[in-house]
This record gives structure tokens, sequence and C-alpha cells, in this order.
């Protein structure tokens, strides 16, 4: 089997020693780092998410995978333009102001990590200024809030007027997600994206930094 | 440890033995078979010609009982084991002699036909959970003296797990043997291998049939499996109270094992039944009602007193329909089946009663058996002690979503069902369409009977079934057999 072929296979088994070594050989047999990153890393990524969507595995198999393809991205990282490595973007993520529940923005957090996302986690209870400040001193791409409680959605909203306000709505999208929350909540407070559940965040915050 | 219920303490279970003996012995059974009556007669039993009734000795019927198997295997057309009829293992099979099918285009239940039992077939080769098929009901387009036998057939033909049937003459027994010896090769190998199970009923109150006692006499012959499917119902042709109606249902099925042991001394026999409450404001015998559950598990517990293993039409359900009623009856049959330890369960895919055949019930209650397998194998510790380590592991890197326990154990420790079963959350659901339970056991059906891969029978065997299955249509003035989907 082709070595690029082989990092994909091993990569979908979640075996993180075997991609680190096989990614390094590849380098040893001269192959440009974009097409080992390209046609083993991320093709295998590919099919563990094709296969995690049709719930023939599951998250912890997703995860192992992601963490496999940390492992051949930190032999790569030397040899690849900056444009090659983030170029799933930037995320930062919280619960919204008086809101103290995280398991689900957690989740969000480990999915979006796997998924190659540079995250920033904020934690819980997150004031709107944070979101913003943190956004425009990193450069990320997309904001993502949680929250649990009614009562506390409508800070989603002010995170999003404050984004306007300083006229940070044109770079930074806003994505939102939580139990009570819904896709009509977020068309009506502009939010740009929504996720239902983690793996449904990742492919919003996909389709978000396009 | 594996979970259990028990409804009958042992000294409630030996009396009902002791009263079902002194049923045999006083009253006994009235038997409409001479080579039946003969052979009791010719071991010690009392015949009354005039009352054509036929009383046991007391030690004739425990005898039998200590010849009877605590168990056996069963094993498909190929050759290879699926059951193991033991101590507490439990087997499910479909629900099996109806006479309408659900059509789920319809919504109505209507008459089968030759396409039916074949996609019933297919469809149960399919169902993870489900370890036997049946020949679950008589397609209408065949004439009556073969619809037995025809089933059988079919069974053989499309699908490879073993078979639950029965006759209902005398004699198609004979075709029905020569199908089995076509697939296992000579008689030795089928004995060695059984392959069916034939289901023998009493006549409540205490009577054998002809038929059923020749059938009984037959497979015993053969060392063919049987069950036999005492049926009291409780307040009509049996006792109202479920002790009463137990001790009928002991004594029915004690004279089955009697007949089995004297014609053919260890042959594999199941201490089965399909008791019923009656309802008397509509006429009915509730099969979900949950006095013919208790019933069913009562009696499955003197089958394990009397080491024979264990057969019940449970888990099955008295709806019209695939809905809530289907599914709280189902459910609770199967569950209350698995912590009894019921060795052989029939019933899944049937409504109404005994009468209807639901594909989409099938899977649906494919996934009802699954969740019950796992609950039978109990809470267990799996590398759990000492637990500190793990709730280290787990305060450090924040969860344990991939933690090496959690890899290893999820998939033992966590059942996870099919798309049957609606687990996702609001908004998934809506976005893969709001479906109703009915809309995706449908959707699993289609995929299934899809994805059906022939069975893997060899085809001058399954030639032969056709010959054996066409001669036997023509003696019965049919020239050619139905068409039938491939």
């Amino acid at each position: 089997m082709e070595i690029l072929e082989q990092i994909a296979a091993r990569l979908e088994r979640g075996e993180d020693q075997e991609v680190r070594s096989l990614t390094q050989s590849a380098m040893d047999q001269s192959l440009p780092a974009p097409k080992i990153l390209a046609e083993g890393l991320l093709a295998g990524m590919q099919v563990v998410g094709d296969r995690f969507r049709a719930h023939e595995i599951f998250l912890p198999e997703v995860l192992l995978a992601a963490r496999a393809m940390s492992a051949g991205v930190e032999i790569l990282e030397p040899h690849l333009g900056k444009t090659d490595l983030h170029s799933r973007g930037k995320v930062v993520i919280g619960t919204v102001k008086g809101d103290l529940h995280d398991i689900g923005k957690n989740l969000v957090g480990i999915m979006l990590s796997g998924a190659g996302f540079e995250v920033i986690d904020l934690g819980k209870d997150v004031s709107p200024q944070q979101f913003v400040d943190t956004a425009r001193e990193s450069g990320a791409d997309v904001i993502g809030m949680s929250a649990l409680l009614t009562t506390t959605m409508p800070a989603m909203k002010q995170v999003i007027s404050l984004l306007k306000e300083q006229g940070l709505d044109s770079s930074v999208r806003t994505m939102i997600g939580g139990a009570p929350v819904t896709g009509d909540y977020a068309r009506e407070i502009g939010a740009d994206g929504y996720g239902f559940d983690a793996a449904n965040a990742v492919e919003s915050a996909r389709e978000l930094v396009g | 440890m594996r979970p259990r219920l028990q409804f009958l303490d042992k000294e409630l279970i030996e009396r009902i033995v002791s009263e079902a003996l002194d049923l045999l012995v006083t009253l006994g059974m009235e038997i409409q078979n001479d080579s039946a009556v003969a052979l009791l007669a010719d071991h010690g039993a009392s015949v009354d010609q005039e009352r054509g009734r036929v009383t046991f000795p007391g030690s004739m019927v425990m005898e039998a009982v200590e010849k009877a198997p605590s168990g056996f295997a069963l094993y498909d057309v190929l050759g290879n084991q699926t059951h193991d009829l033991y101590d507490d293992k439990v087997h499910f099979t479909p629900g099996s002699s109806g006479i309408t099918v659900l059509d789920a285009d319809s919504g109505t239940m209507r008459t089968p036909v030759t396409n039916d039992l074949v996609r019933f077939t297919k469809l149960t080769s399919r169902m993870e959970h489900i370890e036997a098929q049946s020949t679950a009901f008589i397609a209408s387009d065949v004439p009556g003296a073969i619809q037995d036998s025809y089933r059988l057939f079919l069974c053989l033909l499309y699908g490879e797990k073993p078979v639950v049937t029965g006759a209902f003459t005398i004699e198609s027994y004979g075709l029905m043997q020569d199908l089995q010896l076509a697939v296992r090769g000579t008689a030795r190998e089928l004995a060695a291998k059984p392959l069916t199970i034939f289901s023998c009923c009493p006549t409540a109150p205490l009577k054998w049939s002809d038929v059923t006692a020749q059938n009984l006499l037959d497979c015993a012959a053969d060392s063919v499996p049987v069950e036999y499917v005492s049926m009291p119902l409780l307040g009509f042709m049996g006792p109202v109270t479920i002790v009463g109606s137990l001790v009928q249902h002991t004594a029915e099925t004690l004279s089955g094992v009697v007949l089995s042991q004297l014609a053919n001394p260890g042959c594999p026999v199941l201490y089965g039944g399909s008791p019923a409450a009656f309802d008397i404001r509509y006429e009915t015998t509730p099969m979900g009602a949950i006095e013919t559950q208790m019933i069913d598990c009562a009696y499955t517990e003197i089958g394990k007193h009397l080491g024979i293993p264990t057969q019940a039409y449970i888990a099955l359900s008295d709806a019209k329909a695939l809905d809530a009623q289907a599914g709280l009856e189902t459910s609770m049959g199967a569950t209350l089946a698995a912590l009894s330890g019921i060795n052989s369960v029939s019933g899944p895919g049937m409504l109404d009663f005994e009468r209807c055949i639901s594909m989409e019930k099938l899977v649906v209650d494919n996934e009802i058996c699954g969740l019950v397998q796992r609950m039978i194998r109990g809470i267990e510790p799996k590398e759990d002690f000492p637990a500190a380590p793990l709730f280290e592991e787990m305060l450090r890197e924040g969860h344990l979503l991939i933690a090496d326990h959690t890899r290893k154990h999820l998939r033992s420790e966590h059942h996870f069902p099919g798309p049957v079963i609606e687990r996702a959350n609001l908004p998934r659901w809506q976005e893969e369409g709001s479906t109703t339970l009915g809309e995706r056991a449908h959707r699993e059906v289609q995929r299934h009977l899809g994805e059906y891969e022939p069975s893997r029978l060899p085809d001058d065997v399954k030639k032969e079934l056709v010959e054996l299955m066409s001669a036997e249509a023509r003696r019965h003035g049919m020239e050619k057999l139905p068409d039938r989907e491939s």
C-alpha cells in the first residue's frame, strides 16, 4: 500500500504513534508536506467524518482520529506554510453571561479541536465584552456562544450587537447553540450559524470559515 | 449477576406439579390417537375406553421427565450452531401461524400471499437479535392442504436460520420431514443437528387431538424437537386463577413429555405454551395481558424446576396497528421473558393476538430484543476498581471520551439500537424529516429487503426443495407453484 494511503488508514483507526512514524517516513521519502497533509492526514479525516455522520463510528473514534491527525501535523508543521496549517480557522467559544452550564460547550470545543480548528475556550459566564475583545485580539474567524437557559439566551444578541458597534461583524462570524436555542432564534438575532449538536456545530463552523 | 424474575417459590411449584400429577392419575387425558393410546397402555397407563380417557401412573410421568434432555442446540441450514437452549439462555423467534399481514401501504390487515412470506423470510434473515425464523403466516395462494409445508419450504429456501414451525395435518409431516432431509442430507445428520422446532398443541382442557398426538410421535421418532403449546384460557377453558391454570398447563405439558419420551427416550423437547387471559368483555384472548405474561413466566419456572428447556408465546401484542400499545405490550413481554430466562421466546412481529404479522413491527421488535439481551447481561465491574485512577484521568484530561477505559468498554457496556429508535435531539430529528416510528420502521424494512443476500444453501439443494414442493402441490391439484420474487 502506498504510504499516503497507509497514513490515512492508520489515522482512521486512531493510531497516533503509527501516523507519526509513517508521516516521518513520508517526509524521509521527500514527499512534499502539503501533499502528505492533503492526501494522507486530511483524506483519512474525511473518511472518519463521513463514517461518523453515517453512524458507523462514534465520537471517541473521531477524537482519536483527530489526535492521530495532530501527531502527523506536528511532524509536518515546520515544513508547511501558515496558510496550509490554519486553513480550518480559529474559533472563540464560551457559555454566555449569567449561564454556568458548560458540558455542551465543552463537547463543541473538543469536536472543533478534533476537526482541526484552533479553539480558544473562554469558559462559562463570559461577558459580551470578553467575547468581542478576545476575538479581536486573537484574530478569530468565529465566535461560538452557548446557553442552556432561556433567560441567558438574550446575551447572545448583545455579543452580536457589540460586534456591529465595533465594526467587527464583517470579519468575525457568530454561531450559537444550546438546548433551548433553535435555528429560528439564530436567524432572529442575526447569528451567522447554528449547531444543533456538537458535530453539527463543526459543520456550521466549516461553512462560516468557507 | 444475571438479573432474574421469580413468581413462584419452590413450595408452590412442588404443589402445582403434585396437583397436576394428581389430575393425570385420576382424570387423565382424552387422547384421540390410537398409536398414542397403545404406546401409553404398553407402558402401564390405564385406558378407559368408555370415557375415552387415559390415566397415567405418577411414576411414568416422573420417569419421562427424567429422560427429557435438559437442553439442546439448533443449527442453521448450513449446519452451523445458532441456538443453545440450555439454562437461562434467551433466543427470540418471530411469532408464527398468523393469518393476516399488516400492509404498510394501506395500513390494513389483509390475506397474505407467497411473496409476503418470501419478504418476511428475507427480513427475518437480517434481524440481528432474532435468531430463528418461523413459519410466520400462511400463504393463501396455495391449496389449504399444503399451506403448512409450503411455509417451511419458503423458509428453507430463502432463510438460513432454524425454523419454528408445525404441521396442520398428519400427512403433511412427511413432506416437512423430507424438506428437512433435503437440507441436512441424512436422517442421522438431521437428528444430530436439529433444524426445526415443531409446535404441538394439546387441546384445552386435558386433551390431545389425533393430529397433534401423531405429530408428537412422528417428531419424537425422528428426534425433531417439539414445543408443547398448552393453552388454558383463564376462566374459560381453564381455571380463572393463575395457579389453577398452571396446574392444567402442567398436566397437559407433562402428558406431552410422557408421549415424546416413551416414543423416543431422550428426544429434544421444549416446555412451552401459550396460555392466555380471557377478556370476557370482548371474548378475546389478550396476549398482551399482564396475567398472560405472568402465567407464561410462571410455567417456565415450573419447566426449569423439572429440568426441561422452555418456550413461550410472549413479546407480542393485541394492537391492530404499529402503535404505542404494540410497543408497550411487546416490550413488557420481552422484558419479563428475558428476566425469566425463557429459552425460546416466540412473538416478535405479531399483532392482533396471534393473528397478524407486521414486517415493520418485526424491525421494531428486533430492537426491543436487542435491548433486553443487553439487560440480561446484567451489571458487572469491568476494570472499575480501584476507581481513583480513572477519575484522576478525567480531572486531568477534562473528559473520558477517548480514555482507554471508554474505548475498551463502550461497545460492550452500551447497546446502540438501530435507526428505528429515535435518539437525536429535536432539531436534528426535524432536519432528518421529523419521521414517526412507523416511517422509520418502513424505511428499515425497505433497506433490509434491498440488502438481502440469498441463502447460501447449495443450488442443488434448493432445486430439490422446489421439486419436492412442486410434486406435493401437483398431488393437491396445483400444477405450478406461485411465482416468487428472487
